[in-house]
């Protein structure tokens, strides 16, 4: 029993109840903790009030919503009433939310039990987890190497089989790396799919909700719940949303699969060993009955540069809010406001924030505005016309989600660009606003990696069907099992 | 436009400025470190140099919705005594803060 299908489905047949589930699940994180530190706050408590409900529910014969008893974690960056949220920041360290965001609740809605709040880069800003004001998280394949980031704490603990869902965000890349990186399914919907409420802010234009899931079944019973329209988020679209389940497919004949040309020359040359893995995963998509046709993303190689002006410049702005005037944490020290400012910031914020505050209030400054950051919207506007050129002669693209297989604590730290690599093949997407999801794809000297399946906007029903034949076929993951394993399977 | 652009690399970064302009307080070694951190950055997104987009319009984002508004009418809302509560400090039914005007 590992995935959340399965576990739905024993509560249902009474072969187990929520509040065993959950028991197991509270266990196994407390259990891996010492190891993996993939949560800054469990919620027991909270956890078995929620089970004890949807046994009563069962026992009563009521009709049991989709996740019913399923045991979630959430990334660290979502609101749930009542509870504190920290955004892995110093400055949120004891901000404790008066409501819920909307996709916890429709989570919550759907009979999802919420085991605990995991861990992430301070802000979501990073590729590693080890951006966190409180403790870097470990990879469950290698616990000397990161998770990846920034949702690096949900992908870790799903990653090891403690639960079977997660919930995590991706700006530039960080629901996909990850999910790479601890062999689990991770999703990015279109921009605008799911509601942003209640999730603390990094970019604006790019943030996005989405599941980090043990299977593809699991991904697309999860979006099925957290997307659509909220009055409360004004940049979420009111397109009806699909039955993703029901779109899960076993073939891929009459599907046409980009290949990114001008990314396989890029990892070909960088990594000849992932180059062939991920070769050997395109054949596996032509063995089931996909034809691959060649696309070109010429402006995609400029995603990173564009990205790393349009992101720190939302984000400059987004984080203007913490000012330890209304909430969050306050350094006075006997000053006027505006020292109080200056020093709330300096006290509460980590590098890597004050790097990204620093770059986007130089871009976004008076002599500047129209050389850097209005060139990178309109380089913007350049890549995401190369993915509509291309979704006229494919169906999807597939192609690496990562450049490299996870790597050491503390490697890239010290060199702030190497880190910002990590995302090459992630960012493209997430300018465009498309949706793209990472599925295990095999190994690399015993570490897993994950293949990128890319699809038009609200095409996520294509996407997930895809990337299900994909795993039916070849399951990498349940071939193996992390060295750090959760539960008693 | 490709002999327009202002080199990022190039133009020196006045960063106590900057920070002052963010309102974080930086100690010399941040100042040091962030600047030689973003002289790489800088000479990376330089790359954006090569391309002419003179004729191109701009992304901000997206989706195609602008202005969503909703009907100006009075909604339950979380109330002053929750919306008071991570207040790091606060006098009746107001946040207080150091004095702004003088």
């Amino acid at each position: 029993m590992r995935t959340g299908h399965e576990i739905r489905e024993a509560i249902a047949r009474k072969q187990t109840s929520a509040l065993e589930v959950v028991e197991q699940a509270l266990e196994s994180a407390g259990r891996l903790e010492t190891e993996l530190h993939a949560y800054i706050r469990l919620l027991p408590e909270r956890a078995r009030i929620k089970a004890r409900e949807i046994d009563a529910a069962v026992t009563r014969g009521d009709k049991l919503g989709p996740l019913a008893g399923v045991p979630i974690a959430v990334k660290d960056i979502f609101t749930v009433a009542g509870e504190i949220a920290t955004a892995g920041s110093k400055i949120l360290e004891n901000f404790r939310s008066p409501y819920s965001a909307t996709v916890v609740e429709k989570l919550e809605r759907a009979g999802a039990v919420i085991i605990g709040k995991t861990n992430m880069d301070e802000f979501a800003m990073g590729s590693s987890c080890e951006n966190s004001a409180f403790f870097p998280t470990r990879n469950p394949w290698d616990v000397t190497r990161v998770p990846g980031g920034s949702s690096g704490g949900s992908a870790a603990t799903v990653g090891a089989g403690t639960v079977p869902i997660g919930l995590g965000t991706d700006t530039g890349g960080s629901i996909r790396e990850p999910a790479s990186f601890c062999n689990i399914v991770g999703v990015k919907p279109t921009y605008g799919r799911v509601s942003r409420f209640g999730m603390i802010a990094f970019a604006s234009s790019l943030d996005q909700a989405g599941p980090m899931t043990a299977d593809v079944r699991d991904a697309a019973q999860t979006l099925e719940v957290i997307a659509g329209f909220d009055e409360f988020d004004s940049t979420s679209v009111d397109v009806p949303v699909s039955d993703y389940t029901a779109a899960l497919r076993d073939d891929l004949s009459g599907v046409r699969v980009g290949i990114v040309a001008e990314f396989e020359a890029e990892i070909g040359a960088s990594d000849p060993a992932l180059a062939a893995l991920y070769k050997a995963a395109y054949a596996d998509l032509e063995r089931l009955g996909a034809t691959l046709v060649e696309v070109h993303l010429p402006h995609a190689r400029y995603g990173l540069a564009t990205y790393y002006l349009i992101a720190p410049a939302e984000c400059s702005s987004n984080l203007a809010r913490y000012d330890g005037a209304r909430y969050g944490r306050r350094v006075q020290n006997g000053g006027d406001v505006f020292e109080m400012f200056e020093r709330t910031r300096a006290a509460g914020f980590g590098d890597e924030v004050k790097r990204r505050i620093i770059l986007g209030t130089y871009a976004l400054s008076a002599g500047y505005y129209d050389a850097y950051y209005v060139r990178a919207q309109k380089i913007r506007t350049l890549i995401k016309r190369d993915f509509d050129t291309s979704f006229a002669a494919c169906d999807v693209i597939a192609c690496p989600a990562v450049s490299c297989a996870p790597f050491e604590l503390g490697q890239k730290m010290q060199d702030p660009v190497s880190m910002y690599l990590m995302d090459y093949f992630t960012i493209p997407m997430s300018l465009a606003g498309i949706p793209a999801l990472s599925v295990p794809a095999g190994y690399v000297t015993g570490l897993p990696v994950g293949l990128q399946i890319v699809a038009p906007a609200f095409e996520e029903a294509r996407m997930l069907g895809i990337a299900h034949a994909y795993e039916a076929a070849t399951g990498h993951a349940r071939r193996r099992e992390p060295p750090l394993a959760g539960a008693a399977r | 436009m490709r002999g327009q652009y202002m080199r990022m690399a190039e133009v020196p970064i006045d960063i106590d400025h900057v920070a002052k302009l963010a309102r974080i307080e930086l100690t010399e070694e941040e100042a040091a470190r962030f600047s030689s951190q973003f002289s790489r950055l800088f000479e990376f997104i330089d790359e954006l140099a090569q391309l002419d987009v003179s004729a191109i319009p701009a992304t901000a984002q997206v989706i195609p919705r602008i202005n969503v508004l909703r009907a100006d009418e009075v909604r339950p809302s979380i109330g002053t005594d929750a919306a008071l509560e991570n207040a790091p400090d606060r006098e009746g039914p107001y946040f207080k803060t150091p004095r702004i005007l003088e």
